[in-house]
């Protein structure tokens, strides 16, 4: 099977990021924040024909203000 | 000139002075393998002495395969541990090797400077190694050595804190995405290899793989350092082959026949509980009991003393080394210190504090941009694990005679500022 980079995960640079906790008010469904605001993002790959989820991943990239994240694209799970 | 396989290896000619190049040179001698080091490295399985045990030959092979005429070797000795101490001993004693071994790796990946990168807190060390340098400077051949003396800090250790110091006089940890990541001094590819790791790879470059292996396991071939401290006759530097038993490393040591639990690996490590006594002493027998080699330093507890307050001490001085650039590590390991505080005391509703630090174990762990926090996180974890007939004591009130004990068997510094823990 070739490979086929249809997935993504949203990544965070731990270090930029402050805890604002835009990306959990913008990407609920893969955000969440920890008891002191920071984000915990789920780390499973989505689908990009998801097209619901990688609209608010976007949001979530551009709404950043310590533009700490960024989408990954990857091979899904096979 | 062969060597023959007993120990001390890299401690070899040890007299308590560090050893002139001409001694140096007439214990160790002078030929080496020449163009087969490559081999000779991959061949011997060396890992990395440091703490993550990462095969040293696959960290050559990707900055070989770097472009660029000015690539670097950076020799970590910056020894963060408060209970380490082999890099100290291994550069007041042999420091030659130590440098010929990142001589020998400048050569392999092309390298034409070599830091030497020693805490300007061990003022003899940093002496010892300025001289040795200076002997090879009148040699006028080989690269270019430089001494460099960050300031001593847990985390200005760390391969990426160490090499941001270098560049921007900052001892932070760098975020690091990709694994495996090259480290970069200027524009520079770095090779960032442990002291001891260094001296071996001296070793493997003159006398050779097949050497090599001839001690230690196949997975964990050669010897290694351990700082031995705690309850011991007296806090020693054992250079002892992978693989041996624990009970045996103890026993060399002088150390409690009979305690209570052991801490492997370093303040970001594992305890052990005492009946595995007779595990070898390698990181694939180690692993079942989710404890490691690390840094090569194992502390031993004696029965009487309370393993969760001396694990509550190291996480409060951890939380407090933090560079706090990360939310969960700024946050985070303060509060795992303070409910340790309370599950120790016993005040305010243990169990339920127990239970959360329990989930804030979990949520903490991984979220980093490098291994401290899980480093700690593990250390808490094997606690509640190893001493969970202490936990129930503590939550029910019931807390073990330990705990009113002001005598403390893990060496953790003085915090400067407990109750501000919380950083904001």
């Amino acid at each position: 099977m070739s490979r086929r980079i249809d997935h993504f995960v949203l990544k965070v640079d731990p270090i930029l990021c402050d805890g604002f906790g835009h990306c959990h008010e913008l990407a609920p469904e893969l955000v969440h924040v920890d008891e002191w605001g920071y984000p915990i993002i789920n780390e499973q790959p989505t689908s990009s024909s998801d097209l619901a989820l990688l609209k608010s991943a976007r949001l979530a990239v551009r709404g950043c203000p310590r533009q700490a994240l960024r989408i990954e694209r990857i091979s899904g799970p096979t | 000139m062969t060597m023959t396989n007993s120990l001390p290896r890299v401690m070899h000619g040890a007299s308590g002075r560090p050893l002139s190049l001409r001694e140096h040179e007439e214990a160790f001698g002078t030929t080496t393998v020449g163009a087969a080091l490559l081999r000779e490295l991959d061949a011997s399985g060396l890992l990395g002495r440091g703490g993550a045990s990462f095969t040293t030959a696959k960290k050559v092979e990707l900055l070989r395969s770097q472009r660029g005429h000015h690539k670097v070797v950076v020799v970590n000795a910056m020894e963060g541990e408060p209970v380490g101490h082999k890099d100290r001993t291994l550069l007041s004693s042999n420091p030659h090797l130590v440098l010929d071994g990142a001589q020998y790796l400048a050569t392999m990946i092309g390298a034409r400077r070599i830091e030497v990168c020693v805490s300007r807190k061990d003022s003899t060390i940093v002496h010892h190694v300025q001289r040795a340098l200076h002997e090879r400077e009148l040699r006028k051949t080989g690269p270019e050595f430089v001494l460099q003396t960050p300031p001593w800090r847990y985390v200005a250790g760390e391969e990426s804190a160490l090499v941001h110091w270098l560049n921007d006089n900052e001892t932070m940890p760098q975020y690091r995405p990709n694994r495996p990541h090259v480290l970069h001094v200027g524009r520079s590819p770095a090779l960032a290899v442990n002291a001891e790791t260094s001296a071996h790879v001296g070793m493997i470059g003159r006398f050779g793989a097949d050497w090599f292996r001839e001690l230690g396991t196949p997975l964990s071939p050669g010897s290694t350092l351990v700082s031995i401290t705690g309850a011991v006759y007296r806090p020693t530097v054992h250079e002892v082959p992978l693989g041996t038993t624990l009970r045996s490393i103890l026993a060399d040591a002088g150390a409690d026949p009979d305690p209570q639990a052991i801490l492997l690996g370093g303040y970001g490590g594992a305890w052990l509980s005492a009946e595995h006594q007779d595990v070898a002493y390698c990181n694939e027998a180690l692993l079942p009991f989710g404890a490691s080699v690390g840094g090569g330093i194992i502390v031993v507890v004696p029965k009487g003393a309370c393993g969760i307050a001396e694990t509550q001490r190291i996480v409060a001085w951890m939380a407090n080394e933090s560079s706090r650039q990360c939310g969960p590590c700024a946050f985070g390991l303060p509060a795992l210190a303070q409910d340790l505080r309370t599950v120790l005391r016993g005040s305010r509703a243990p169990r339920v504090v127990l239970e959360r630090l329990k989930e804030r174990c979990a949520v903490i762990d991984g979220r980093g941009a490098c291994r401290h926090p899980d480093g700690v996180v593990r250390l808490v974890q094997s606690a509640l694990e190893v001493f969970k007939d202490d936990v129930e004591g503590h939550v029910n009130g019931t807390p073990c005679d330990g705990v009113t004990s002001t005598r403390h068997w893990v060496a953790v510094p003085a915090l400067e500022r407990e109750s501000e823990l919380v950083w904001e």
